[in-house]
């Protein structure tokens, strides 16, 4: 099936500053960024989960994706990257629940899944209290439109540290991360 | 800017910025784990900053300001090569400031200004595996790293302490990070482990013939192994520098002539630079 939506205007670029952002979230967990998205999206993706996908995913990391048909084909033509539930190093699923993914194994934690999630909005300030490295005190996150469960899965997630998933949170053109290393505490 | 055509931006292609690119978040997201990568061939050899190169160029965009040192300096052959290869290929602002720079590429040492947030550090590290002096088997120190099974370090340490009655280790001191996993902090001097441990800046640590990549998040507890009765201390000279007259830099001791004659001096040069001047003006 082909697409009509295109990728990255300026791909090396946008790339680049997307990853700047994402680096950045990772880094810092808590601290919502802002990527810069191609300048169209298919149905089912985010401007800043597309960013991802884009700035990430290509021909040798198994892609898990629900986000129906036409995001399908355009992940198809612009990232080229297999598609599998099992094993999959990408997911944007929002059925894929934290402790089904893969973990990676205590010798090679680096192969735990990154879970891409689409969510309503991401405000600083408010909301979940995380802390871990990368945060000096407190970070304050608001996400609105988390899946039922998410804070207590987490902390079972996080658990079997360094095994565990990281978690890429998208509304809109803004994302925040969740290393598997920060801990989250409901408000 | 004389930024060269023909190449992709920062040298390296499309797909090789990808693959590091999820290497170093992996890093990020396992703070002190060595994530293998596929290091490519860099048009310098190994040994001379191919891993920080790669890492560099995976990073780096063109609103980007980037300071490279060796030992320090930012006029030795490695740092001034580096920083014209990233002019030429990715046409990005240098710096010898290390106030200015968005990006810092290192081989061995921290500057002594404090760095911040908006900054990222880029270590050069020849030898990613702090074990491998003690176990030469890599599927050995991967299931030590995975039972956070560190007792020979520290029994190298004693064996230290019953030889020379103190740990003699003053550079590539082992270090713990957030209490989990024993890293390399790369052959820095002892005397900059301290700067580590929750500093606000991103470090990032590139091996490239050794094809790993690793990472310490801002703010991360970076704690040098010891023992109760014999804790860490940062080495250094007992000397004020020649030039700037700190007592708080790091020194390099320098020869002078064949009959003895030395002296000490920052091995940060743009800390050294900003301290003369500042000396100059007041005068």
């Amino acid at each position: 099936m082909d697409t009509r939506f295109p990728g990255f205007a300026a791909p090396v670029l946008d790339a680049q500053a997307s990853f700047r952002a994402v680096l950045e979230a990772m880094s810092r967990p808590g601290r919502v960024e802002t990527v810069t998205p191609p300048p169209e999206v298919p149905p089912g993706l985010s401007p800043a989960a597309a960013a991802m996908l884009l700035t990430l995913v290509d021909a040798v990391t198994p892609l898990r994706l629900a986000a129906g048909a036409e995001a399908e084909a355009w992940v198809r033509f612009h990232c080229g990257c297999p598609m599998r539930r099992d094993g999959a190093a990408f997911v944007l699923d929002p059925t894929a629940t934290l402790m089904e993914l893969d973990a990676g194994t205590d010798e090679e934690p680096e192969h735990g899944a990154t879970l891409i999630l689409e969510v309503a909005a991401l405000e600083e300030g408010s909301g979940w209290r995380l802390t871990g490295p990368g945060i000096r005190d407190a970070h304050r996150l608001h996400v609105r439109g988390a899946p039922a469960g998410f804070v207590a899965d987490w902390a079972r997630s996080r658990a079997r540290f360094p095994r565990g998933v990281d978690a890429i949170l998208c509304a809109d053109t803004r994302i925040a991360a969740l290393p598997r290393t920060v801990r989250i505490e409901e408000a | 800017m004389n930024a060269q055509t023909g190449y992709n931006f920062a040298y390296v292609d499309e797909s090789t910025k990808r693959m590091i690119r999820r290497a170093i978040l992996k890093g990020v997201a396992i703070p002190g784990h060595q994530v293998p990568f596929g290091s490519r061939e860099m048009p310098l050899p190994y040994g001379w900053g191919t891993g920080g190169i790669q890492v560099t160029a995976s990073i780096l965009g063109p609103s980007d300001v980037l300071k490279v040192i060796d030992q320090g300096a930012d006029d030795t052959t490695n740092a001034v090569s580096i920083r014209a290869f990233f002019r030429r290929v990715a046409g990005v602002a240098t710096t010898e400031r290390t106030a200015e720079a968005t990006v810092i590429q290192t081989r061995h040492r921290i500057p002594e200004h404090a760095l911040t947030e908006r900054q990222i550090l880029v270590y050069q590290v020849p030898m990613p595996e702090p074990l491998f002096r003690l176990e030469a088997r890599v599927a050995e120190t991967k299931r030590m790293h995975a039972l956070a099974d560190y007792g020979l370090m520290h029994v190298k340490l004693y064996e230290d302490i019953a030889r020379h009655g103190h740990i003699a280790t003053s550079y590539n001191y082992p270090v713990m990070v957030d209490g989990r996993y024993l890293m390399s902090p790369s052959p820095i001097p002892a005397f900059d482990n301290p700067k580590m441990d929750r500093m606000p800046a991103l470090q990032l640590f590139g091996a490239g013939r050794e094809k790993r990549i690793y990472a310490v998040p801002p703010y991360t507890a970076v704690r040098s192994l010891d023992f109760e009765d014999h804790p860490f201390r940062p080495i250094r000279a007992p000397h004020a520098c020649t030039l700037c007259g700190s007592r708080e830099s790091y020194l390099d001791e320098v020869i002078t002539d064949d009959r003895g004659g030395k002296m000490f001096v920052c091995s940060d040069t743009d800390y050294c630079a900003e301290r003369q001047a500042a000396k100059a003006a007041a005068e």
